[in-house]
């Protein structure tokens, strides 16, 4: 017996000789015995303390992002959490209820979806904006599968920025080696952004897009209206990949320059860091393509009286009606990340994100103007580079080794890129966000001080 | 039956038509100087403010997600009978640990020291699910089960391409869920259709014609999508390895056996498990989930980088591995929905989890018994967790499985799965799993036999349900034809 | 069930128009009553060319996706572009303003069947 299995066993017994049976074990006739065992080696049922003591001893042995001065990026980024975004995602009818294909009574959802797809659509400037995709990794994936079937499968070349993070780029690597498609990777310059020309070149005749990551790996603001015109005088799809969300705030979305695709992670939109997942892919491209874009959407309706109603619609295009012609076997999406990242957005509204984005700038332009105070063991990789809220730092020894020493002077000052190596120093990619006190960038430059 | 008043809620960006500065969230002070961006950041690339993107107070925005979310149906309301979706108890201690700073606040690529307890959990997780599959390798990196069926298919042709071959077809059933074929195609094989027997499972027969040298695999769903258990399973694994295959099991069916058999007894090379189906992580209207998937010994080697390593001095991420199919997504897996799932399973304990199938195939039996003879049964062998129904009765009278669905809705439930597998035309399936109480799944089916004299002696009635929602039947052929995907500013003259 | 007496028929349920040297090409009645109301139809490209069987384009319900084929062989002269803005001809004038993709080619092939027979072929199918 156990509080979560409904009935008690005087109900099994109940229900058995209602049905005419004598053991549950009868109902279970059709298994072979060759496969059936008596039971798990597991250990017993646990109550709620025991649970929570377990639990919470285990998270207890991390250090959370909150407990010391963090300036981490590299594709997760610390923001303010509103109280009331958890308190919405925390509503049982958000989150325990199943993918709207009733739309009849799933209308809070599909609305919110609706609303999700609208905010991405005028934040990246591109048209449409599906229901959400795992994470930014895979958002990048489908974007290079998405231009691959939008050429019609004419062209196996994808041309992919080095500073599109490494890590984005290894997990491509595992999609596109099944799918038959080549990647071409390009270098930054010396200044740590992409040259428009190398681009055009690299892309050939042959390339279905140019993807690029602007902020970059690096920290640092792309061309994109020439890196467009360089794919589009190519013939190719131009790709742009977002892992700070946030930057949208500041940033024009690639759409208005051009780009057929702008995609990525929006963890930063009130998505906790958690370890790494579940996080929050997005991707908007052109109208035309619409037919082509992979993951759910949320469309707008009426009911037989005329009353506006919204249901998930374009479903022939997925896996459960197209099978073995869908155009991704995607199934789930992020649901209840796309809620957080809509209450998010709402609550800070237009001029709200704009600020919270003006604030990382402005925090960031201030620690990089102390570290050159600092002396000459530090410096900025890309000094004269524009960058939003995220820079290379280059230290007296490895960024590993930078990290744990600083660590220990109780900062945690920024990701190495000693193991995401490319054409760039070793060093800390440091991350500042409105979430850095100004007490906080005095402990960072203290830490410093005491290593040089 | 009782109503009360709700109000249509309007979208975000009808709200605050006169776009008024209000402030829906306080940011903590600037102490630093303010920097005008144009100055440092290329005047061309900075954004002009979007007149379109409202601001709304913090009360405002509590209102708005209380409003919408009062439309939906949820599985704390009441019986979600989702055949293959396992719509289960959401317990709320998961919650609370998947909320613990230490686990919802850790940046991922944070120093080893710092995250010894996430990487003790991740490892747990699987050694859990090693020993509730029976299977001696795990990954709990996809973000779903389909992304899981393409991780697993993925090591099935590494393993191949090791031993020199290279194969170009997959095999699923006719009564496979969509995301087989089309996770095969998206690996770059060929799939192909293998018909059933008579009696819903694989066609013996039929395998021993298909399964060649040019076959890398063969997906099954155990038990299959009609809640019958592949009795054959043995001889059909023992079939498939002769001839260089492997099987690929979908775990979408797991809640069905759990505790009771062991996939790795069956002859599986690679399973994912649906944390969001079996073991009770919410489905989130669509999502998180997660997909992690148990494989042999043959398939050991292959598994994604990066992988949880126990060494003497505690935890540790190897990415490194050439032998590994490489990695499937950004980091590690959803983990706080892997916190949820172990949460889960310590919670229940050996015998709390096979008390789960017990369940939930009784309960699944209790239905069949009920509506036999009401709705007809395409397939009567016994079945287990689940079972399928089709509306080739109530067809006789102008009222197919959708009006069904409709009308169920009117009497507080949500609808069983519908029209799926397409081996069933006009189908029902139905899956109650077990957490609800025994009057809850007697209610529901009183409600069905209800429905089913209704459509005998008023079909009009069932024909034009739903008559109790918030919003009528939606039209969803317009929405295909007219598509509406955002709002655009266009929007507000009208 | 409208079965035009002047026009022959695919066991795929195409229909098939001789004009000269080219065929005018749509779905039955009976197959757009299966299928429910089109939202949308992918049609070939102009001067693609098909043999006997190939899948033509699709023709998308809500719910589900059907193919159509091509019951002769040849090169596609022109399509029916008004259906990118009213799928829904499909449905009300399936042999008229429905018509999809006319081909070159002949409908001499012993396997399309007369009016009558199309009428014999469905109800075997529906037996």
């Amino acid at each position: 017996m156990h509080p979560w299995v409904g009935a008690g066993l005087e109900d099994r017994l109940h229900i058995l000789s209602e049905l005419g049976l004598k053991s549950i074990d009868e109902l279970f006739a059709s298994i072979p015995e060759a496969v059936c065992i008596d039971g798990l080696d597991l250990p017993p049922a646990r109550d709620e303390d025991w649970i929570r003591r377990a639990l919470g001893d285990m998270a207890s042995a991390n250090v959370s992002m909150d407990s010391i001065p963090c300036f981490l990026g590299a594709g997760v980024y610390r923001h303010v959490r509103p109280s009331i975004v958890d308190a919405v995602l925390s509503r049982a009818e958000f989150f325990t209820s199943y993918t709207p294909y009733q739309p009849e009574i799933s209308q809070g959802t599909l609305q919110v979806i609706f609303e999700f797809q609208t905010l991405i659509s005028r934040l990246t400037g591109l048209d449409v904006a599906n229901a959400s995709l795992y994470d930014g990794a895979t958002a990048l994936v489908e974007a290079v599968l998405f231009s691959h079937r939008v050429l019609h499968g004419k062209r196996d070349l994808a041309v992919v920025a080095e500073t599109v993070h490494p890590m984005y780029r290894r997990v491509l690597d595992t999609y596109t080696e099944a799918a038959g498609i080549e990647v071409v990777v390009v270098p930054p310059g010396t200044n740590g952004r992409l040259d428009p020309n190398i681009v055009r070149e690299a892309a050939g005749d042959q390339a279905c897009c140019v993807a690029v990551q602007s902020p970059n790996f690096l920290g640092i603001v792309e061309d994109l209206p020439q890196l467009a015109a360089a794919a589009h005088d190519s013939g190719a799809l131009a790709v742009e990949v977002v892992t700070e969300a946030v930057s949208l705030g500041l940033l024009t979305g690639g759409g208005s320059f051009g780009f057929d695709v702008v995609c990525g992670e929006a963890q930063s939109f009130g998505v906790a860091p958690g370890f790494g997942g579940p996080h929050l892919g997005f991707f908007a491209c052109a109208p035309k393509h619409l037919r082509q874009m992979p993951g759910r959407l949320a469309g707008e309706t009426v009911d037989e009286d005329g009353t506006r109603a919204f249901c998930l619609t374009l479903s022939t295009r997925e896996q459960h009606i197209r099978r073995a012609k869908a155009t991704s076997n995607i199934c789930t999406n992020q649901g209840l990340m796309a809620l957080a990242a809509t209450v998010w957005l709402e609550a800070m509204g237009g001029s709200g994100l704009r600020e919270l984005a003006t604030s990382c700038f402005a925090r960031t332009e201030e620690l990089k103007r102390r570290i050159t105070a600092v002396g000459d063991s530090w410096r900025i990789a890309y000094p004269q580079s524009p960058t939003f809220n995220e820079f290379l730092l280059i230290g007296p020894a490895s960024g590993t080794e930078l990290v744990e020493q600083l660590a220990s002077d109780g900062v945690l000052a920024g990701v190495p890129t000693t193991d995401w190596g490319g054409a760039w120093p070793d060093g800390l990619l440091v991350a500042v966000t409105e979430c850095n006190s100004a007490r906080d960038l005095d402990a960072f430059v203290a830490a410093l001080e005491n290593l040089s | 039956m009782k109503r009360r008043a709700i109000r249509s809620e309007p979208l975000f960006f009808e709200r605050n038509p006169r776009r008024v500065r209000r402030q829906g969230y306080l940011l903590p002070a600037l102490d630093v100087p303010e920097v005008e961006p144009s100055e440092v950041l290329p005047p061309e690339l900075v954004r002009e403010p979007d007149p379109h993107f409202p601001d709304i107070s913090e009360m405002e925005v509590v209102q708005h997600f209380h409003r919408l979310s009062q439309l939906n149906y949820a599985v704390d309301e009441g019986l979600y009978p989702l055949g293959s979706c396992t719509m289960k108890y959401n317990p709320r201690i998961n919650e609370e640990t998947a909320r613990l700073p230490g686990f919802a606040s850790l940046h991922p690529l944070q120093p080893q020291a710092q995250i010894q307890g996430a990487l003790r959990l991740i490892w747990e997780l699987e050694e859990s699910l090693k020993t509730i599959t029976g299977m001696p390798g795990a990954t709990l990196q996809p973000a779903a089960g389909a992304h899981g069926e393409f991780t697993g298919i993925l090591m099935i042709r590494k393993a191949l391409a090791t031993r020199g071959e290279k194969r170009d077809v997959v095999l699923a059933p006719d009564s496979a869920h969509g995301t087989n074929p089309a996770t095969a195609t998206f690996a770059g094989y060929r799939a192909q259709e293998i018909p059933s027997a008579e009696d819903g499972t694989v066609d013996l027969g039929a395998l021993d014609r298909m399964m060649d040298e040019t076959v890398a695999a063969l997906m099954l769903t155990v038990p299959n999508t009609l809640g019958l258990f592949e009795h054959q399973i043995l001889e059909i694994a023992d079939l498939v390895h002769s001839r260089g295959g492997f099987i690929y099991m979908d775990g979408a069916n797991l809640n069905s056996f759990v505790g009771r058999a062991l996939p790795g007894l069956m002859g599986a090379d690679a399973m994912h498990i649906n944390l969001h189906k079996t073991f009770s992580t919410p489905h989130g209207g669509g999502g998180p989930g997660a997909g992690p998937v148990t494989v042999s010994e043959a398939l050991l080697p292959h598994l994604p980088v990066p992988k949880v390593i126990r060494g003497n001095d505690g935890f540790e991420l190897q990415w490194n591995d050439p032998a590994s199919i490489g990695q499937m997504r950004g980091f590690y897996g959803n983990f706080l929905i892997l916190v949820r799932a172990l949460t889960y399973i310590w919670s229940l304990g050996a015998e709390g989890l096979r008390s789960t199938s017990d369940v939930a195939v009784l309960y699944a039996n209790l239905v069949r018994h009920r509506l036999k003879g009401a709705y007809h049964l395409k397939f009567d062998a016994p079945s287990l967790h689940e079972v399928v129904f089709d509306d080739s009765i109530q067809t006789r009278y102008e009222v197919r499985n959708v009006d069904i669905a409709k009308r169920l809705l009117d009497y507080g439930f949500h609808p069983p799965t519908m029209s799926f597998p397409l081996v069933v035309h006009g189908a029902l399936m139905i899956e109650p799993a077990e957490s609800v109480a025994p009057e809850e799944v007697e209610a529901f089916c009183d409600a069905m036999l209800a429905i089913a004299k209704e459509a005998e002696t008023d079909p009009g009635l069932v024909r034009s349900a739903p008559h109790d929602t918030p919003v009528g039947r939606v039209d969803e052929v317009r929405a295909a034809r007219n598509l509406k995907v955002t709002w655009t500013p266009e929007d507000e003259g009208a | 069930m409208t079965i035009p007496d002047d026009l022959k028929y695919a066991r795929s349920h195409e229909w098939i128009k001789t004009e000269g040297n080219s065929v005018v090409v749509g779905i039955s009645h009976y197959a757009q009553d299966q299928l429910g109301e089109v939202v949308y139809v992918e049609l070939p490209e102009v001067g693609a060319a098909f043999d006997v069987g190939d899948e033509l384009g699709t023709l998308e319900s809500v719910k589900a996706v059907s193919e159509f084929l091509a019951p002769v062989a040849g090169e596609v002269l022109e399509v029916n572009t008004r259906l990118e803005d009213e799928p829904n001809l499909v449905n009300d004038d399936p042999y008229g303003d429905g018509w999809l993709v006319k081909l070159s080619g002949s409908a001499e092939d012993e396997e399309l069947l007369d009016a009558a027979g199309y009428g014999e072929f469905l109800e075997q199918e529906s037996a």
